[in-house]
């Protein structure tokens, strides 16, 4: 089981780490100063819990790879993280449904963590919780100032939702690599947490007066390496330094 | 800083004698003066180009160390410096708050800045080409910005007095966390000592520009002094960041890149070389090698943002006037 449950938490963490930097290329550029503040703090809060989930992965694996070693050492085919993590930005609508649509992902799967037989991983969730409840919060209330603002707003709004469509659903597809966690009780069978994650989107949506997007082929492959062409340029950044400079203290 | 742009805007006071005497033995009496206070109407104006300047700084800022997030070496330092462009996110926050205490608005203030009127610190038209910037920014930057900083924690004027104190305990740790990454490269691979030297010799002298124009060709001193806006002069702080830096630069094994560097027993504190202050007055006036782009990175970010904050304000009154409808009919 071990080997699984380290590659779902190198999965997990690439989740985070992806999504955290695509989050922070934001920072200076937001359209007010109070976003140029809560985008770079979301990022870090995602970061630090990468860190969390990568130390863990690296100890239980024993090989000696520690988070740098797994966030920056890597080939493209060996990252896990969910597709919708790497998308590029977009505008600010797309970036803030993105981003409700994670964290109440990662709400609910924090909240099932915390009872964890693992009291590592439960330790971790019941930190990312609370931060987790907090980004929720923060987007859902922009997704509802944006879909129920203006004219603008409301059809960028739309246009988010259209886009990311597609990508929600890997959300709730079982990692092939997590079966043996899932069954020692160790992480929470994500399939059971779409009724939930369903019920949270539809609330907000109608709040926003935001129509819920059709049902759409999902796409997929981010847990086997799969990923789309914007990830490879993505990590010729994250890894620049460590590629160009190998085997430095920094 | 950030006080260095303030060349050249000439305020006069139309106030009688009577009220800028009574002013005056206010502020010799060491009280701070508060936002509804009666003040001169060139106090008032000095205050909000500074504080607004200050602001600007800190926001213009965030985009030269904001190039790094996406590439610092290790998780840490990304965490670290995701914090830190945040932090200087906040001050830019706490000082346009305290200028509007002086009655002008943010946006106005940004308006100033992305239309290329509002002047910035000159450091922030400068490249950071490789991680050993980051470094060198928050050791020599954030240096020179506590020794402007410290001594505005008791400005006469309450507001920004008090802003200061954050923002210094802040900047003090920003400057501890730069000078550890330039500790680290010190003592790692040639490559990286290479890379922080390279850093130090790119930073030094834009780094004492910070302090603004020698004594004799700053028009705003006198008066500021007298105000107790300002508490030592531009000289006076220079030569404080120069006799506290050379022992940290000789520390990390780094030479500064000043021939005429040498300690002075006479007069017990280091003389330096001269300055280049035709490249000071052009980066000033709008050459520096990344003038345009920067304020062209805020006027884009404000121009896109534009739908959003619009979408707020309509979001905003909307709400408002349903909980207006929901009251009238209960």
């Amino acid at each position: 089981m071990s080997t699984a449950l380290v590659a779902a938490l190198i999965g997990l963490a690439d989740d985070h780490l992806i999504l955290g930097h695509r989050l922070s290329e934001w920072c200076g550029h937001a359209p007010m100063l109070e976003e140029d503040l809560a985008m770079p703090n979301i990022a870090l809060d995602l970061i630090g819990q990468a860190r969390g989930l990568y130390t863990y992965a690296g100890e239980l694996e024993g090989a000696g790879r520690d988070e740098d070693t797994l966030a920056f050492g890597r080939l493209e085919r060996a990252y896990r993280n969910l597709l919708i993590c790497e998308l590029p930005n977009g505008d600010f609508a797309q970036t803030m449904l993105r981003q409700f649509y994670f964290a109440t992902f990662m709400h609910l799967f924090w909240q099932k963590v915390e009872c964890s037989t693992d009291t590592t991983l439960a330790a971790i969730a019941a930190k990312a919780v609370k931060e987790a409840q907090y980004h929720r919060r923060h987007c859902a209330e922009w997704v509802i100032r944006l879909g129920d603002g203006t004219d603008e707003s409301a059809v960028r709004m739309h246009e988010a939702v259209t886009l990311l469509a597609p990508y929600t659903g890997e959300f709730f597809i079982a990692d092939p690599e997590a079966g043996g966690a899932v069954a020692a009780g160790v992480l929470p069978q994500i399939q059971t947490l779409q009724p939930a994650w369903q019920a949270d989107v539809e609330q907000v949506f109608a709040a926003a007066k935001l129509a819920l997007p059709q049902a759409v082929y999902a796409q997929k492959g981010g847990r086997r390496g799969l990923h789309t062409e914007a990830m490879g340029h993505l990590l010729a950044q994250l890894q620049f330094m460590q590629r160009s400079f190998p085997d430095m203290t920094w | 800083m950030y006080s260095q742009g303030l060349i050249g805007s000439g305020e006069q006071t139309t106030e009688t004698p009577e009220f800028l005497a009574a002013f005056q033995a206010r502020i010799d009496a060491d009280e701070k003066i508060e936002p509804n206070d009666p003040m001169p109407a060139a106090y008032r104006n000095t205050l909000i180009r500074q504080i607004g300047q200050h602001a600007h700084s800190e926001i213009v800022g965030m985009l030269p160390e904001g190039n790094w997030i996406t590439r610092a070496p290790t998780l840490r330092r990304k965490a670290a410096l995701l914090a830190k462009v945040q932090d200087e996110g906040g001050h830019g926050l706490y000082l346009y708050s305290a200028a509007e205490t002086l009655g002008v608005s943010r946006k106005q203030m940004t308006e100033e800045l992305v239309s290329g009127k509002a002047k910035y610190s000159s450091i922030f038209n400068y490249p950071t080409q490789t991680w050993a910037d980051i470094g060198a920014i928050g050791w020599l930057v954030d240096g020179a910005a506590i020794m402007n900083q410290v001594p505005l924690c008791r400005c006469s004027y309450g507001p920004y007095a008090r802003a200061m104190i954050r923002v210094c305990k802040e900047e003090s740790f920003h400057q501890r966390q730069g000078y550890e990454i330039m500790l680290k490269l010190a003592e790692g691979s040639p490559a990286q000592k290479e890379m922080a030297q390279d850093a130090l010799n790119r930073w030094w002298w834009p780094s004492l520009m910070m302090f603004g124009p020698p004594d004799g060709e700053s028009e705003h001193s006198d008066q500021s002094t007298r105000w107790k806006i300002k508490r030592f002069t531009n000289d006076e702080l220079r030569q404080k960041f120069v006799d506290a830096t050379v022992p940290q630069a000789q520390r990390l094994g780094l030479s500064l890149p000043d021939p005429a560097l040498a300690w002075n027993e006479v007069e017990g504190r280091y003389d330096y070389g001269e300055i280049d202050w035709d490249e000071f007055w052009a980066v000033v006036k709008g050459h520096g090698p990344l003038n345009k782009a920067r304020v062209a990175a805020r006027k884009k970010a404000w121009e896109e943002g534009a739908w959003v904050r619009e979408a707020a304000l309509a979001h905003a009154k909307k709400r408002a006037a349903r909980h207006t409808a929901a009251i009238a009919a209960e």
